[in-house]
């Protein structure tokens, strides 16, 4: 469903993605691991067509995103990592507002958001803007937003940071669900080694913008001799600290958060 | 066309619930309309030209709708910057339409900012001479609006942070606002002068309105439509090409 060869994305001089490779079956739930800045949330800008890549190729269900952007976003969903809502509007505003843009007929539309906000506890505060909601209803609105419409490929950056441990189990549910019932093919990153485990029938570790391991968790716990993932992807990793640059967007949210006091 | 709507409706439902904002944006036109108006008046019509708050306040109205609707484009770069902006570039939706339904939903704001200041003209005492020349003041007004949202998407889309928007600003808007004849006649200038006022489009869509509101028109009314109209157009397709290449 997702292949992808050689693949490289150079910002000046730095590569954020330095020659990745890896294949992703039709019907997959896949993991894709590393530490801060290792080059995932690069690869996903490159698979879902926000960035160009330096080198390499992609192809999403037999599709390349450069040359055919608009027919590959017709196949995937997507649960961006940072706030990508419009805080202006309200849940269902925003809920409605992402249906359209998926061309969801107005019925389901309306159904599927009804049951969505409901699972994720939010319909009570449908009407209410989203500036006024916490971190984590954020998190559960962007969730609850990106499932509206069933793609053929969904990918999930980071979707359970700042969520608490019920959310997170209800959020995994749902998509190992809709893995089972639809097809739906996953394409997830995570901090939290238990959910990979949990989810992911294969997993591929990023470092430095390279592949280092790739497979089913318990081959890499055994390519490691490690007894749980987080062993062996500390093993794969090393166990020092990434800071990732600030870019201009992180200075800028800083600034609006002081300005908001 | 559902997704141009939704998309035109997110603006004007964005302005409408910001109603500080709108408040504050009054300021600046109110400054130039009370203080300018009443103040240069004396000398205006000693110097035979007649009432300047008449002279002016077409002047004002376009240039209320030029920063809303260069502001709107700005809208972009704080959707950039808050990560909104994604969440539509990832949409199986052709750019073209995502560009569109956000400049005609900047144009609008910018086009109701606009009937609020020719409102408050009107309570300071603005008298068109005409009011059937009104459909064609507000044609006028909606070019005005369509070619600088266009701008403004362009520059949004073009501009990676705050930082740049100053220059923009202080080298672009700004000129275009003083060389536009909002404030003076256009008649009788120094030769660069003339030059520069003839290739601002502002000029055209003020000298448009003016016409309009008082029957006295520096280039023409035809004039005026075809080079906005014209205009209109250029910077829509340099918008729409612009936001094309937006990459997150």
């Amino acid at each position: 469903m997702i292949r992808v060869q050689n693949l490289v994305k150079r910002f000046g001089e730095v590569a954020a993605v330095d020659g990745v490779s890896f294949d992703v079956q039709a019907g997959e739930i896949f993991a894709f691991l590393g530490p801060n800045g290792a080059g995932k949330t690069t690869t996903i800008q490159m698979l879902t067509t926000l960035l160009r890549p330096t080198e390499g190729s992609i192809t999403l269900d037999g599709l390349d995103p450069v040359s055919k952007p608009l027919d590959v976003r017709r196949r995937f969903g997507i649960v961006f990592q940072d706030p990508s809502l419009d805080s202006e509007l309200t849940a269902a505003e925003n809920m409605d507002l992402h249906g359209v843009l998926y061309h969801v007929p107005r019925r389901i539309r309306v159904e599927r958001a009804e049951t969505l906000l409901k699972l994720f506890e939010l319909w009570d505060r449908r009407n209410s803007r989203v500036k006024e909601f916490s971190g984590g209803m954020r998190r559960r609105l962007e969730i609850a937003r990106g499932l509206l419409h069933t793609p053929k490929i969904l990918f999930l950056d980071e979707p359970t940071l700042g969520l608490d441990p019920q959310s997170r189990n209800l959020l995994w549910t749902h998509i190992k669900h809709l893995n089972e019932t639809e097809g739906v093919t996953v394409f997830l990153t995570t901090h939290y080694m238990d959910e990979a485990e949990r989810v992911a029938r294969r997993i591929a570790i990023i470092d430095h913008g390279r592949i280092v391991a790739q497979g089913t968790p318990g081959e890499l716990k055994q390519q490691t001799g490690s007894e749980s993932l987080e062993q062996a992807f500390l093993a794969l990793t090393g166990s020092t600290i990434r800071d990732e640059q600030a870019d201009g967007s992180d200075q800028m949210r800083r600034m609006a958060k002081m300005w908001r006091r | 066309m559902a997704v141009i709507y939704i998309l035109w409706l997110r603006e004007v439902k964005k302005y409408l619930r910001s109603k500080p904002q709108v408040i504050a944006s009054l300021g600046q036109p109110l400054m130039y309309l009370l203080v300018l108006g009443f103040g240069l008046g004396p000398i205006f019509q000693r110097a035979g030209q007649g009432n300047y708050l008449q002279f002016v306040a077409p002047g004002v109205i376009g240039m209320s709708i030029l920063f809303s609707s260069i502001f709107s484009g700005v809208g972009l770069l704080w959707d950039r910057q808050f990560g909104f902006l994604k969440e539509t570039l990832v949409a199986p939706v052709p750019r073209l339409q995502i560009m569109v339904g956000r400049t005609l939903g900047g144009a609008t704001t910018a086009l109701m900012q606009g009937t609020l200041i020719l409102v408050i003209c009107l309570i300071a005492g603005f008298r068109p001479y005409d009011l059937t020349a009104l459909p064609l003041a507000f044609l006028f007004m909606v070019l005005i609006a369509i070619v600088f949202a266009a701008l403004g998407t362009a520059i949004g889309s073009a501009l990676k942070d705050m930082q740049g928007f100053q220059m923009v600003m202080n080298f672009l808007v700004m000129p275009i606002f003083f060389l536009s004849g909002a404030l003076y006649p256009l008649t009788d200038l120094p030769m660069p002068l003339t030059i520069a006022t003839h290739v601002d489009p502002l000029a055209y869509g003020i000298d448009g309105l003016r016409g309009a509101f008082s029957g006295e028109s520096h280039f023409g009314a035809l004039t005026d439509l075809a080079i906005l109209g014209t205009v209109a157009s250029c910077f829509l397709a340099l918008g729409a090409w612009s936001f094309s290449r937006i990459q997150v």
